[in-house]
C-alpha cells in the first residue's frame, strides 16, 4: 500500500491509499478525488488526467514515456513537473506520493 | 430552406453501435441515415485509440479500434446507410403524428419513423483551453474550429498546438492572413512529418513564425483580440500580436444536445428498457455508452446486443400489425438476399 495524496488548485489535500499496480489515475478515480477526469480511461489518448508531481517527488515518479510526451500537447499550461496520472504506476516506492490537481482538465 | 430528408430511422452516432444498428435494422428492411459530428466513422474507436487492441470482441481475439470500424462497415455495406458526417444533431421532435423531425447544425432536416442515439460519451467537440477570459473572445476572435477560411482572410492568426489540425491550419492559412505564428511549447510534433517539414520551410523562409511557448493571457477589447500574452520556454513572457486565434487541443467528449430533447435523462445518460432499448419517449431509441438500466456495462458487445433488440421494436412501429418471424442469417434465404450473399 502506498498513499498518495492529492492537492486541489484551491490547497484542499486529499490523502488515499493506492494499490501497487494500479496507476495513480485508477487511484484518484477510485477515490473519487475530484479533476481527474481521465475521458479515456488510462488509455493515454485523452490528456485529461494531467497533474504536477511536487517537487521532491518528481525523480521518483519517474521520466514521461514518449506517447505521455505526445498527449500532453493536448494539455493546457504543462510544467517541468507535468505528467499524465494514467502513466504513472504505484508502488511501494511511491508510498507518500504527493501531486496537484491543475484547476481544470479543459 | 434545405430539403427534408426522409428515412425510416434516423441514427445518432456513427460509433460501433450505431454502425452495427444500421445491420440490424437493414435486415428488417429499415432504411437509415447515420449523423456524426465527427468527419469519420468509428467513434470512441476511431478518435480515440484507433491503433489500440480489443481484446473482448466475441470470435475477434484481438482486433484494433480501427480494424473494428472497418469491418463494421464492411458488413453494413450490404444496407446502403447514408451518412452525414460533420453534422451535430441539434434537434429531435416528435411531429404530431408518429414520425420525427431531426436537425444538425449543418441545416440538415430529417423526417424519420424512428430515431436511435447512439451518442456515446456524447459528441465529440474541440477543448477549451482554460484561459482567463477567453469566453468574451470566442467566435469574434478565438475560433475552435475553422467553417469558412476567408474569415480569417487578412488577419493577424495565432495557431495554438502541434497536432495535425494546428499543422493542417497553419499550411492552409498561411497564404491568406496577413501574418501567422505557430506556437507549441515544444519543438516536436505529434502530425505528419511531411507538414512539419513545410511548416519549417515557411518559417525559415519567413512567411510565418514559429514559436515555443504557452498562452497563459489574452488582450483586447469589446471581444476582439489584439494580442495573446505567452509564456516562452524559458519562463520570459512575451505578446504575439493577433486578432484571431486557433487553439487546437485535440477533443473531448461532452454530452451536448442530447440533454435537450426532452428525454429523461439519469447523471447524463439515458434510462431505457432492456427490452426494446427504448427511451421515455417511444419511437426514440438509446443503444450503447449513452443508454443506462440496472446492470448496464459500457462494452461494444454490450451494445451490438441492444442494437439487435431495438430493432424488433422499430420492425414492429414500422409495420403495425405484421408478425415478425424469427431468422438466421446462416439458413435464411430471404435474409441472404438482403445481405447480397445468394
Ligand atoms: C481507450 C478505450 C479503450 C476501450 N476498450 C474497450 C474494450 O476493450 N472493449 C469494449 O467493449 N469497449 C472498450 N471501450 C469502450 C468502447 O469504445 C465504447 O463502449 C464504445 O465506443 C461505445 O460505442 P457507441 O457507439 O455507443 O459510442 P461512441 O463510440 O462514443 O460513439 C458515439 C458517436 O456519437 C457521436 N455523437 C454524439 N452526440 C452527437 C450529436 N448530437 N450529433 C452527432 N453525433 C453525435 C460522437 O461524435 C461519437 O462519434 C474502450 C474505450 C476507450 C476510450
Ligand atoms: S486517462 Fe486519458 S490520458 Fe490519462
Amino acid at each position: 500500500m502506498a498513499k498518495i495524496t492529492f492537492i486541489q488548485h484551491n490547497g484542499t489535500e486529499q490523502t488515499v491509499d493506492g494499490l501497487p499496480g494500479m496507476s495513480v489515475m485508477e487511484t484518484a478515480v477510485k477515490n473519487q478525488v475530484p479533476g481527474i477526469d481521465a475521458d479515456c480511461g488510462g488509455a493515454c489518448a485523452c490528456a485529461t488526467c494531467h497533474v504536477y508531481i511536487e517537487p521532491d517527488w518528481v525523480e521518483k515518479a519517474g521520466a514521461r514515456n514518449p506517447m505521455e510526451e505526445d498527449m500532453l500537447d493536448f494539455a493546457f499550461d504543462v510544467r517541468d513537473n507535468s505528467r499524465l496520472s494514467c502513466q504513472i504506476k504505484v508502488s511501494d516506492a511511491l508510498d507518500g506520493l504527493r501531486v496537484k490537481v491543475p484547476e481544470k482538465q479543459f | 430552406m434545405s430539403d427534408v430528408i426522409t428515412t425510416d430511422a434516423v441514427i445518432i452516432g456513427a460509433g460501433p453501435c450505431g454502425l452495427f444498428a444500421v445491420f440490424e435494422l437493414g435486415l428488417l428492411d429499415i432504411r437509415c441515415h447515420v449523423v456524426d459530428i465527427l468527419d469519420r466513422p468509428g467513434g470512441q474507436c476511431a478518435e480515440l485509440y484507433p491503433e489500440k487492441p480489443i481484446y473482448d470482441i466475441p470470435a475477434l481475439p484481438v482486433v484494433t479500434g480501427a480494424e473494428l470500424t472497418s469491418r463494421l462497415l464492411e458488413q453494413i455495406k450490404p444496407f446502403h446507410p447514408e451518412f452525414h458526417y460533420n453534422h451535430m444533431v441539434t434537434a429531435v421532435k416528435k411531429l404530431g403524428d408518429a414520425d420525427f423531425e431531426v436537425e444538425t447544425d449543418g441545416g440538415l432536416k430529417f423526417r424519420s419513423k424512428v430515431v436511435v442515439i447512439a451518442a456515446g460519451g456524447g459528441s465529440f467537440q474541440p477543448k477549451k483551453p482554460p484561459i482567463p477570459g477567453i469566453e468574451a473572445y470566442e467566435n469574434g476572435s478565438v475560433f475552435y474550429s475553422v467553417k469558412k477560411m476567408d474569415a480569417l482572410r487578412g488577419k493577424d492568426v495565432l495557431i495554438v498546438g502541434g497536432g495535425d489540425s494546428a499543422l493542417d491550419w497553419t499550411i492552409n492559412l498561411q497564404p491568406i492572413a496577413r501574418s501567422l505564428t505557430l506556437l507549441h511549447r515544444r519543438d516536436d510534433f505529434r502530425a505528419a512529418p511531411d507538414s512539419v517539414k513545410k511548416m519549417r520551410e515557411l518559417a525559415e523562409a519567413g512567411k510565418m513564425s514559429f514559436k515555443l511557448g504557452q498562452v497563459t493571457g489574452l488582450k483586447g477589447d469589446n471581444g476582439v483580440l489584439s494580442a495573446a500574452t505567452v509564456k516562452g520556454n524559458d519562463g520570459a513572457s512575451f505578446d504575439v500580436a493577433c486578432n484571431a486565434m486557433l487553439p487546437f487541443f485535440g477533443l473531448t467528449m461532452k454530452l451536448g444536445p442530447v440533454a435537450e430533447w426532452g428525454l429523461n435523462l439519469h447523471e447524463n445518460l439515458i434510462p431505457v428498457d432492456t427490452e426494446k432499448f427504448e427511451t421515455s419517449v417511444e419511437g426514440i431509441f438509446a443503444i450503447g455508452d449513452i443508454n443506462t438500466y440496472p446492470g448496464k456495462l459500457k462494452l461494444i458487445l454490450s451494445g451490438f446486443h441492444e442494437a439487435a433488440l431495438m430493432a424488433q421494436k422499430v420492425f414492429k412501429l414500422k409495420n403495425p400489425g405484421e408478425r415478425l418471424m424469427f431468422q438466421y442469417t446462416t439458413s435464411s434465404s430471404n435474409l441472404q438476399k438482403k445481405l447480397g450473399v445468394s
